[in-house]
């Protein structure tokens, strides 16, 4: 995977991450442009696009566009899995999961991200394994947390 | 997911006062989300951009200023980066704090450090400088006995690292592969995975480390270490194929359920490794029938087992019939496979739509004739509302281009090139329609010169600047060295002038510069073509633009060239003289230096002429590059005392011996010794620079640099040898391609001799998209045109299961030509009662409201000249869908549904047709109607699930069947009965 956005049905850009080395300015281009081939797409259109010589994967969930770059002998089909079973990991950790949430804890997010993908490629498919890891993280943190917060009182 | 409650952005403000509200004392973490929150929720309230700007550059600077004051703890700095990554999320600069976030990283508590980390890997790229002040403490934390830390180094590690400092971490990391934690491993592994990708060579010497991970008893480092397998394996198939067996077992595990329940993913199990071994196993499988063994049965449990109706079952069906035409075949599987693809052509879902055409399109190099069992669904796609799915369709039909479809394939791919704006796309598109058109003439698709030389000049003017350089380029050597037939080609070449001229004449179009240039080279070196006295009328045109300022100053290079040449045919011209004193004070030094050249020929007309012979330029100039011509001259000036020439090593050797008085030191002594001494007639010049042949560059560029230099680029000697060479060895291999069209030809006799009654059946609803589907796959799996297409692929004849063109015998040799055709404006699938039909056809009187002409045409070929009652349908044009119906010849109607030309006399055709039909369902034969010459006879032949009409059109007279106009009623007449 190249990179992978998140952005509203408003075009607001709400997570994202590369995978590939890209100046700050491609970056921007490339967002705007796929934000808007995206969001012109009706709903019955096929989740997939062919962009430049990538291959974008998109769905939307609710108000939120969840959209891959691949590369063309990319799998499109689990590509599509993968946005849904992060879709799943984040359900679980939010607990039903609103576009709020991620607007408002986004780092939690790209933490779920790095558990579940790192460096493009699938890390742990398995999600009780992705959700383990960032509790575990989460209880250190938190303990070490009020720790320090109990030390400053 | 429907269970995620949508709450819009609207309810935004409430939420956040209500947080504030009643988060006040609740601590620290309710003021930083807060902070944030104040943040988006400013930005969500505002209207305008430049608010958003404004209110953002405040926060910005705000930020700047916190985060380098001393004060700031690093809890606020934490909470300042959440914030910074916000601001860069939105498209501004926060590159003032990528300090900060590295400092974060490095002396933060687990939490802040964690936070340093994120913002690290979304800040930076992994060849940004500021990376290095990382690595130290990376190198820290892999060290670290809390496990978290640890985790959070190898995240940042497998994301960004500078390749240059892998060394500084590489055998720390190396040891986390023993690890205790399944995690740690895990994480480890993909680390290396990350290194491999960015510098292979580093960690080329623990490939075997990657075989103990890959034999972990842990799912998840099984799973990461896959991931470096499958790029190996890419790189260098051959040296991992002692794993097949590995692989195939993992597989078998995985296929059979033998994973703990925790990698189920929707009940299918471990999607994402089933897909990762499936796509080893076709690069480890590929061409290697030992190899490929292994894998069979594990390929057809997967295929097997993969029946939920799920998008991941989907998914891995769709890796498992790629892996099984990867790998070296075996018809069970690819029949299964086949049959899979079927199943997503055929899918109502869109997304399995598309990667059904997808697999067509790269099994059907392998197996054409599944292209045919779909050719419907695939004509569907062609008008898909979707573009991707357009766009997939074109490039499947792209791959099954032939001379019969040819034009009906460019046609649509134009119209999809009119529509497209994107820049990649159109440059993607001009280069397949000219590979087709261009690359491909060796054996021609293009029907005919007209069309060709159109649809040459619809891909440059829309392709434009921005196409690959060597399609101009081809284009114009495919004119200048022609084909076989010199007529043929001359035809070609006058027909590209005629049409640039017409084109130059359209006022106020601006054409690409390339095609500007193509224009040019193509008038300058054919215009003699057209037999005009004086070129007068196009040198006008030429000047015109190059008085225009939008063109450019390459392409005035290759106008002026153009000028030049047609000035040698020109007797006198007022304009080219404008011209020379126009330019030769040009500011242009290289104008300037053309219209130069261009004067001085023109004085010397002789010499122009030989210069700038008419059509050459495909043949090699003789250039004498030794200058022997001056022999003469030379040794007269010797005898006159003349000083003789020395080259030039010659003169510096004598002038380094004249200094010899003072330098004791033999510096250049080995050239006194050396023979060249002696040479130094001009014949012995001449001897010796003869030696480097004509290829001299010298000499050539002497006489070339008249020619000027836009065309020297491409057709220039030195440029053009080396390719001319290459083109006699394609020429003997094109030597096949005409005698292919003489059997076809003497096939194409034999077929008329033979069955000189071809009855036309027709299916019952002859729909414009049968006819395009006809026009399509004509010629898919047909052996003639695989031969003609010199594909080595086998003929298979799956598609002719229902063979809808029935040969008949017949020994009359007066035969009339049938053309049948039937036509029904409505497209829906009922059955019409053709009586009413029928009727209306006799009852049309003058009424055309749905007009059909069916032009046809005779065909002059040599082949029909033994038998000339013969008449031979070649062209039959639908008004309707011109285009669409072009094929010629009876071959080409033999994969066609919809249509075959027959010939048939009227009195055999009842009783031809009863023999071919008895076993079907059939109508006494009815004459529609007649007259002295010409009868229309119909006849009707239910079979399986459509319905046939024949109509015979019998000619009753001598004479030949120029044209035919077939009309049929309005619709309302035909009745709908269930």
């Amino acid at each position: 995977m190249q990179f992978m956005l998140l952005f509203s049905r408003q075009g607001k850009l709400r997570l994202q991450k590369w995978y590939v080395p890209l100046s700050d300015k491609e970056k921007k281009k490339i967002t705007r442009e796929l934000v808007q081939t995206v969001l012109a797409r009706k709903p019955k259109m096929c989740s997939f696009l062919e962009w430049r010589d990538l291959k974008i994967v998109y769905k939307r969930y609710a108000s939120l566009y969840f959209c891959c770059a691949i590369e063309d002998q990319d799998n499109e089909l689990i590509t599509l899995e993968i946005i849904h079973r992060y879709v799943e990991l984040l359900d679980k950790y939010f607990g039903s999961v609103c576009e709020l949430d991620i607007i408002f804890n986004f780092e939690k997010a790209y933490f779920i991200l790095d558990e579940f993908l790192l460096g493009g490629e699938v890390q742990e498919t398995s999600k009780k394994n992705v959700l383990k890891a960032i509790e575990q993280a989460d209880l250190l943190q938190e303990a070490e947390h009020n720790w320090s917060v109990l030390n400053l009182e | 997911m429907s269970d995620i409650v949508e709450k819009t952005l609207t309810a935004l403000p409430g939420l956040f006062l209500q947080n504030q509200s009643v988060g006040g004392p609740a601590g620290v973490k309710t003021s930083f989300s807060s902070r944030l929150g104040g943040l988006v929720r400013g930005i969500t309230a505002l209207t305008s951009k430049h608010e958003e700007e404004k209110l953002i550059q405040q926060e910005l600077s705000n930020l700047k200023a916190t985060v380098s004051a001393p004060t700031t703890t690093l809890r606020m700095m934490k909470e300042c980066m959440v914030r910074l990554i916000y601001c860069e999320m939105l498209g501004y600069d926060a590159s003032f704090g990528y300090i900060h976030a590295i400092k974060l990283a490095q002396q933060g508590n687990l939490l802040e450090k964690r936070v340093g980390y994120l913002a690290v890997s979304l800040f930076l790229h992994e060849n940004h400088e500021l990376l290095l002040l990382l690595v130290n403490t990376v190198v820290k934390d892999l060290q670290s006995t809390n496990l978290v830390e640890v985790c959070m180094a190898l995240t940042i590690v497998s994301q960004i690292f500078p390749r240059e400092m892998i060394p500084a971490v590489l055998p720390l990391i190396e040891d986390k592969l023993q690890h205790s934690k399944e995690i740690i491993r895990r994480k480890a592994v993909l680390a290396l995975y990350k290194f491999h990708l960015i510098a292979p060579n580093q960690v080329q010497h623990i490939h075997i480390k990657f075989r103990k991970a890959l034999c972990d008893r842990d799912v998840g480092v099984m799973a990461a270490s896959l991931h470096i397998y499958f790029r190996m394996i890419k790189e260098n198939s051959s040296g991992y194929k002692d794993l097949t067996g590995s692989f195939v077992t993992i597989l078998k595990q995985v296929v059979g359920g033998k994973l703990p329940v925790d990698f189920n993913y929707h009940s299918v199990p471990a999607p994402w490794i089933q897909i990762q071994l499936l796509r080893i196993l076709g690069l480890l499988g590929k061409d290697d029938q030992r190899t490929s063994e292994l894998m069979y049965d594990v390929l057809d449990e997967s295929l097997r087992r993969a029946e939920l109706n799920h998008n991941v079952t989907y998914a891995i069906l769709f890796e498992c019939v790629h892996t099984v035409y990867s790998i070296y075949p075996k018809s069970e599987l690819l029949e299964k496979a086949a049959k899979c693809i079927g199943k997503f052509v055929l899918s109502p879902k869109i997304n399995l739509k598309y990667l059904g055409l997808k697999a067509l399109t790269y099994v059907i190099q392998q197996d054409p004739t599944l292209a045919l069992q779909h050719q419907m669904t695939i004509i569907e796609c062609l008008d898909h509302p979707d573009p991707i799915i357009k766009r997939e369709t074109l490039e499947l039909l792209y791959r099954i281009t032939n001379a019969q479809n040819i034009t009906v394939i460019v046609q649509k791919m134009l119209e999809y090139l009119h529509q497209s704006k994107e820049e990649y796309i159109i440059v993607n598109l001009v280069g397949k329609i000219a590979d087709i058109l261009v690359l491909n003439t060796v054996d021609t698709y293009a029907p005919d010169n007209a069309w060709f030389i159109q649809t040459m000049n619809a891909v440059f003017s829309v392709g434009g600047d921005v196409m690959h350089p060597d399609i101009p380029n081809n284009f114009m050597r495919l004119l200048a060295e022609g084909f076989d037939d010199e007529t043929e080609d001359q035809q070609l070449r006058l027909y590209a002038v005629q049409s640039y001229l017409t084109l130059l004449d359209v006022e106020n179009v601006f054409y690409p510069q390339k095609f500007l240039q193509v224009m040019s080279w193509v008038l300058g070196e054919y215009y003699y073509l057209l037999d005009k006295d004086t070129p007068e009328e196009v040198l006008t045109k030429l000047y015109k633009l190059l008085m225009n300022d939008s063109v450019s100053s390459e392409t005035k290079a290759w106008l002026i060239a153009a000028v030049t040449k047609l000035t040698s045919q020109a007797h006198s011209s007022n304009i080219v003289e404008r011209l020379i004193q126009e330019f030769t004070i040009s500011l242009d030094t290289c104008m300037r230096q053309h219209a130069f050249e261009l004067k001085h020929l023109r004085e010397n007309v002789e010499l122009m002429k030989s210069l700038l012979p008419v059509d050459k330029s495909c043949e090699d100039m003789v250039v004498d590059a030794s200058l022997s011509f001056l022999d003469g001259f030379v040794a007269e000036e010797l005898s006159q005392g003349a000083a003789p020439y020395k080259p030039h090593h010659q003169r510096q050797e004598e002038k380094l011996s004249q200094e010899k008085v003072l330098n004791f030191e033999p510096y250049g002594l080995s050239f006194s010794s050396s023979g060249f001494t002696g040479r130094q007639s001009p014949a012995g010049i001449s001897l010796g620079s003869d030696i480097s042949g004509n290829s001299a560059e010298t000499g050539m560029k002497e006489t070339n640099s008249l020619k000027l230099e836009g065309i020297k680029k491409l057709w220039g000697k030195e440029g053009y040898l080396p390719k001319k060479e290459g083109k006699t060895g394609d020429e003997t291999e094109a030597l096949p391609v005409p005698q292919e069209s003489i059997i076809m030809e003497n096939v194409d006799q034999a077929v008329t001799k033979k069955d000189q009654c071809q009855v036309l059946t027709q299916s019952k609803e002859e729909k414009e998209k049968q006819l395009l589907a006809s026009s399509l796959f004509v010629g898919l799996g047909s052996e003639s045109t695989i031969n003609l297409l010199g594909k080595a692929d086998t003929v298979s004849h799956k598609f002719r299961r229902k063979p809808k063109v029935k040969e008949t015998k017949s020994g009359e040799t007066t035969s009339a030509h049938s053309m049948t055709c039937s036509y029904f404006s409505s497209s829906s699938n009922a059955t019409y009662e053709d009586d009413y039909y029928l009727d209306a056809l006799q009852d049309r009187g003058d009424k055309e409201l749905n007009k059909f002409s069916l032009n046809s045409e005779l065909l002059d070929s040599e082949s029909l000249t033994e038998l000339p009652s013969v008449e031979k349908l070649s062209n039959c044009k639908l008004s309707s869908s011109p285009s669409l119906f072009t094929d010629n010849n009876m071959e080409g109607f033999h994969p066609s549904q919809s249509t075959a030309p027959s010939v048939a006399p009227e009195t055999s055709l009842a009783s031809s047709l009863l023999e071919e039909t008895s076993e079907h369902m059939h109508s006494e034969l009815v004459e529609v109607c007649h007259n002295e010459t010409i009868s229309v006879s119909s006849y009707k032949i239910w079979k399986d699930d459509c319905l046939f009409i024949v109509w015979s059109v019998s000619n009753k007279s001598g004479l030949e069947l120029k044209s035919a106009n077939l009309e049929i009623a309005p619709a309302e007449n035909f009745k709908v009965r269930q």
